[in-house]
């Protein structure tokens, strides 16, 4: 059976329909719950990998236009909950979320919801940059073929050049779009694949940590283009580093071992956290 | 005293080296182990080498090159007038030598000179096998001697008994090179021979191939008949049959494992699938012949076609079922080393499962995939059972797989078994097609494993 | 940096094209999908149809018919002088005993024409038998004993496969046939000739004992020269063989060596053992030298990647506290190594067992009756063996082909459980 669908008849019938956020059972510092312009709402997720349970009890809501940071030590869980809300977590062997996540009031993991559409709306950019082993305009190009958003070549070429000056990679790699997109630097494969993800024009972009392979420059040049995505599109954005989530989120969830401690505003969270444990991450003490 | 006594012995007397030296040293550094360079039974094991390798070695060589040495001698104490002759007629003559020598019955009659030669050879094939064992157990006896005298406490045994393993060690591995090489020089040699009798040109270029007219010896080869062409589009037609059931179902069955199906039925099936390969190729070839070869006919004759009972199809058909586990392994293996990467980028763009295969995973496999696939090629020229069970022997320039075509190997097999003359034409015509064949699949493989490597490469 | 363009497309827009292709995808998805598995069904649904074919063909073989007669075992006839000699006994005319005792059975058959098909009934045999059942118990001499005689292979034929158009019987003998089987003297027994006799002509007294021994020594050469060679040559290659040219070069061959077409060994063994070494033809001790040259491959292959799975930290362990590398590698590694190289041993050895064409090139195709008794006799093995009865026209053949063919598969079978029991056993978590 394939593990798409083997997750969907496992799913549980009790998955809500819940308007009123359900206060966690585990008090979550901070403010998780946001009044309006809300794009994604977690309620009570819990993640499993067979027997090992790796999330408890989170429940955050993601600000429109906004970037939300996730923070804390390694193997918090902060990954394992960004893959849930394009449902990545669907493709590895032996995982189960329980919970509700709506994306603009739509359960993601009601019955019956495909993947597919649903990753068109919410798109990923991973840790290694991971371009096709194909040419630069075949990655930009990927997507839109796959979902037949365009009808002939001239508005294809159109879409390639807009999402690549989006990302900033245009003025770059305008030249040789037939060349490899393997062959580019580690920062500007990072950028194609950012041009990759928003040429389907997402409304939610996820970031598990993608600055992690990169140099110091290459670094601020994804951060930079973080700030400007901003306008157009949500972005949840996983980082070990305090600097960059304090440089390029608006606010920012604290994990620790599995659960969410504090939610709030990125400046609220650096410079007077609620929570002891965020305290002491952010101090240094440990992480 | 018989070969296998002697090395009885020279086992025996190396035990007793073995005892005798471990029993000295220990004598000599009075019972404490803390004195010795190695452990005591390093210095047993120096003392029982020296005492058996030597002497083994001499077995051996005595034992090989005896009656050359005989010969030769007897050679020069015969008559002139009976060696100064053309080769072939001195080998008669030392045949009968030897068969005279062991009391056989000569061909011709024995002359004085023939059979005083004769006597001669017995006495010294006599002498030789009296002198050989006195000669090895002395060594042997030497062995242990040198041995003991060599060892003291301070004597590094280990070491040396070490080198000896590693030499030995190196001799196994080189075996694989002697095989090598001893595959190219026979088939070499032997098809150098028939390229004398037959011009290159006319064995490569020529378009038909009927060996048995070059079996009478006054017509050696030159009637033409030994154009390779029909062979090879009949091997090639063969191969390309088995590849094109080989290919796809081998394919979809490696995707299906690897991307589709759950652990458990992946843990049960692969192993299943793999039984197709452990088959030995006799029952293949059989069941190829007496029952696929029918079904193939029947189902042609149900569509108004005339098949050959020995049709190319059917005997494509089996070898293709035969080769589907290299395929599909292979293509598992290549799959899989695709970077999960590129899957997770792909399913994250909102991608199916079979758009991520078809799109991402396969054009980034491909040159694996393209180095399995001449792998299995080459096993599907290579196969012998199948084609010489189950396709014909009559060579045809066709392109109708429906008609019978025959093989490289089905010739080969054909040329090789029954008793010929080691020398015939066509005997040294199945060296020519087995350089061929081995050519084919040499270049097959290497090209194959350099694709494979490649792509490794850039995945790790 | 240029400013950007403003995207050609608007999220609506996509929205609405995505769910509009999601069917046809889906449908995509599934056929790929559906394709995989009937690719799997079809592998699989092979394989099952081969082997129910052949154990349908060939599981009559196991059983053999033979018929009750009445033989008068006339001391006259056999023993005149009533000494129970064994040399005297052998000699007696037992053809003429069965044929009597068909004729007692058969009154009416009078023409000689039909006596000759009436003794064409039971098998050449039969008289070989008997002689041997009388040497065995001389008592039995002057008696009259109702004895099962092997039938020919015609009539079994007849009595196994009673759906079938045409025998190679006359009427007459049909009508003989079916009183006999009517009065209960025609019957199945165990067919232990086949497992006890060598090749024959006459399909009813072939057997595989002589294939099976030949099989037998040529593996015993092939285990006992390769199983040593193999792992010598992996310990080098994988613990103390610089990388220079030289083992670069040998790893090159050994890669190449295992893709060559086992053919090629076979002109290998004839030129350079029976040609140049002047070795016997058909002898199961050239078999077994080609053999190993061809395992020998397959068995560094195994036995290198068995010692590369052992950690680096057993070995650095043992180094560590003063041991040369010869000792870490004879007392740590290779230990730990056995069992993978056994197993590959074992799978080279199946492979090596169900091998024919390099034995075809050596001679081992000749048609033997006698079950070898050395190394050195002419031979030939059960694959061989299958080849040659393959080839046989009579339709009697044709089960005890695939009768062998269920041998020859059952060894592969055990030895392949062999193989997997010992990798279970002894698989290690590191």
């Amino acid at each position: 059976m394939d593990q798409e669908t083997a997750f969907m008849t496992a799913v549980e019938p009790e998955r809500e329909r819940r308007e009123e956020p359900v206060i966690p059972r585990e008090e979550t510092l901070g403010s998780p719950f946001l009044e309006k312009k809300v794009t994604l709402g977690a309620r009570n997720v819990n993640v499993f990998y067979g027997d090992k349970q790796a999330l408890f009890d989170v429940s955050i809501d993601i600000g429109r236009h906004q970037v939300t940071a996730f923070i804390g030590p390694s193997g918090c869980g902060k990954s394992t909950f960004l893959r849930c809300f394009n449902r990545m977590n669907d493709t590895i062997d032996g995982c189960r979320v329980e919970g509700g996540i709506r994306l603009d009031g739509e359960d993601i993991y009601a019955p019956g919801m495909d993947v597919v559409p649903l990753r068109a709306r919410v798109g990923m950019v991973f840790q290694k940059p991971n371009p096709f082993p194909k040419s630069i305009y075949e990655n930009v190009a990927y997507g839109p073929r796959l979902h037949g958003l365009v009808s002939n070549r001239a508005e294809l070429d159109e879409l390639v050049e807009s999402s690549l000056q989006r990302a900033g990679l245009w003025d770059e790699v305008k030249d040789r779009l037939d060349a490899p997109g393997t062959g580019l630097s580690g920062g500007q494969q990072q950028r194609l694949c950012i041009a990759r993800a928003i040429a389907i024009h997402p409304e939610v972009i996820l970031m598990d940590e993608p600055c992690s392979a990169l140099d110091p420059i290459a670094t601020a040049r994804v951060e930079e283009l973080i700030d400007e995505l901003r306008q157009r599109y949500t972005i949840v954005i996983v980082t070990h580093s305090m600097q960059q989530a304090a440089r390029v989120s608006q606010r920012t969830a604290y994990f620790h071992m599995g659960r969410l401690v504090e939610v709030d505003k990125t400046d609220k969270i650096f410079t007077n956290p609620s929570h002891e444990l965020t305290e002491a991450y952010i101090t240094g003490r440990f992480g | 005293m018989t070969p296998s006594l002697i090395v009885a012995i020279l086992l025996f007397l190396s035990l007793a080296g073995y005892w005798l030296g471990r029993r000295a040293v220990l004598g000599m550094a009075s019972g404490d182990f803390r004195r010795l360079h190695s452990l005591p039974r390093y210095y047993g094991y120096y003392v029982a080498l020296l005492t058996l390798l030597p002497a083994l070695l001499l077995l051996v060589l005595w034992l090989s090159l005896d009656e050359t040495v005989i010969t030769r001698l007897v050679m020069v104490d015969l008559p002139p007038a009976l060696t100064r002759q053309p080769e072939a007629e001195t080998s008669l003559l030392l045949n009968d030598i030897r068969n005279l020598a062991t009391g056989n019955i000569a061909s011709g009659e024995a002359g004085p000179a023939l059979r005083a030669a004769a006597d001669h050879y017995r006495r010294l094939l006599q002498l030789s096998r009296m002198i050989l064992p006195a000669a090895v157990l002395l060594l042997a006896l030497g062995g242990i001697a040198l041995g003991l005298k060599a060892i003291h406490p301070g004597h590094r045994a280990r070491p040396a008994v070490e080198r000896v393993i590693r030499w030995g060690l190196i001799l196994s591995a080189s075996i694989a090179i002697l095989t090598t090489l001893g595959i190219v020089l026979s088939v070499l040699f032997e098809a150098l021979r028939f390229f004398q009798k037959v011009p290159l040109t006319e064995f490569l270029f020529g378009l038909e191939w009927s060996p048995q007219i070059a079996i009478r010896t006054d017509q050696v080869g030159s009637s033409g008949a030994f154009g390779i062409a029909p062979l090879f589009a009949g091997t090639l037609m063969i191969a390309a049959i088995a590849l094109l059931v080989a290919v796809p179902v081998g394919l979809l069955s490696a995707i299906y494992l690897g991307e589709f199906a759950s652990r458990r039925v992946r843990a049960w099936v692969k192993p299943l699938l793999e039984i197709l390969a452990g088959v030995p190729t006799v029952v293949y070839g059989f069941f190829a012949a007496l029952v696929v070869a029918p079904m193939v006919r029947a189902a042609g004759e149900a569509f108004g076609l005339e098949v050959s009972s020995e049709s190319a199809l059917a005997a494509g058909l089996v070898m293709g079922v035969m080769i589907i586990p290299f395929v599909s392994s292979l293509s598992d293996d290549v799959i899989n080393a695709v970077p999960r990467a590129m899957r997770d980028g792909s399913l994250a763009m909102g991608a199916t499962h079979a758009e991520t295969i078809l799109r991402v995973v396969l054009p980034a496999a491909l040159p694996g995939i393209v180095g399995g696939i001449l792998l299995a090629a080459s096993r599907a020229i290579g196969e012998t059972m199948i084609v010489v069970m189950a396709a014909g022997v009559g060579a045809r320039l066709t392109a109708n797989p429906l008609e019978s075509v025959t093989t490289i190997t089905v010739q080969i097999v054909t040329l090789l078994v029954g008793d010929q003359e080691f020398d015939s034409p066509k005997t040294l015509a199945a060296f020519a097609l087995g350089l061929v064949l081995f050519i084919a699949t040499l270049l097959l493989n290497v090209l194959a494993l350099r694709v494979v490597r490649k792509y490794r490469e850039a995945y790790e | 940096m240029s400013k950007p363009k403003k995207s050609p497309i608007k999220r609506r827009a996509i929205h609405e094209a995505v769910e509009a292709g999601l069917e046809r995808r889906r449908r995509r998805d599934r056929r790929l999908r559906r394709l995989g598995l009937a690719a799997i069904l079809l592998g699989l649904g092979f394989l099952a149809f081969m082997f129910a074919s052949i154990a349908v063909l060939g599981y009559g073989a196991f059983w053999q018919t033979r018929i009750q007669l009445e033989i008068h075992l006339d001391a006259g006839e056999i023993d005149p002088e009533g000494t129970r000699d064994p040399t005297r006994l052998a000699q007696a005319d037992y053809p003429g005993l069965i044929k009597r005792a068909l004729r007692e059975r058969f009154p009416q058959v009078r023409k000689r024409r039909l006596k000759r098909q009436l003794y064409k009934l039971v098998s050449s045999g039969a008289a070989w038998e008997l002689r041997n059942e009388v040497l065995a118990n001389p008592a039995l001499v002057g008696s009259r004993q109702k004895m099962w005689i092997t039938a020919d292979d015609d009539v079994d034929l007849w009595f196994k496969h009673p759906d079938l158009k045409e025998y190679r019987l006359s009427e007459a003998q049909q009508a003989w046939l079916r009183d006999l089987e009517q009065k209960g003297q025609m019957r199945k027994f165990f067919n232990t000739a086949f497992f006890r006799h060598g090749d024959s002509r006459e399909p009813e007294q072939a057997g595989i004992l002589g294939a099976l021994t030949g099989s037998l020594y040529a593996i015993l050469v092939t285990l006992g020269l390769s199983l040593p060679l193999g792992i010598a040559a992996a310990i080098y290659l994988e613990e103390f063989a610089p990388r220079n040219r030289w083992t670069d070069f040998i790893e090159v061959n050994i890669n190449n060596l295992a893709a060559v077409p086992s053919i090629v060994f076979g002109l290998l063994g004839l030129a350079v053992f029976i040609n140049i070494l002047g070795m016997p033809r058909s002898a199961p001790l050239v078999g077994g030298l080609v053999l190993t040259l061809m395992t020998l491959p397959t068995l560094i292959i195994a036995g290198r990647a068995a010692l590369k799975s052992v950690p680096p930290s057993i070995r650095e362990a043992a180094l560590g506290i003063g041991a040369s590398r010869m000792q870490t590698v004879f007392h740590h590694v290779l230990p730990l190594a056995m069992p993978g190289m056994l197993t590959g041993t074992i799978i080279g050895m199946a492979q090596a067992l169900g091998e024919t064409a390099p034995l075809l090139m050596i001679g081992m195709v000749a048609f033997i009756v006698d079950v070898p008794q050395g190394m050195l006799d002419p031979a030939t093995v059960l694959p061989v063996q299958i080849y040659l009865w393959a080839d046989s026209p009579e339709r009697a053949f044709l089960e005890k082909t695939a009768a062998a063919i269920l041998v020859l598969l059952a060894f592969l079978v055990l030895m392949n459980l062999a193989a997997i029991w010992l990798r279970r056993k002894f698989e290690k978590k590191w």
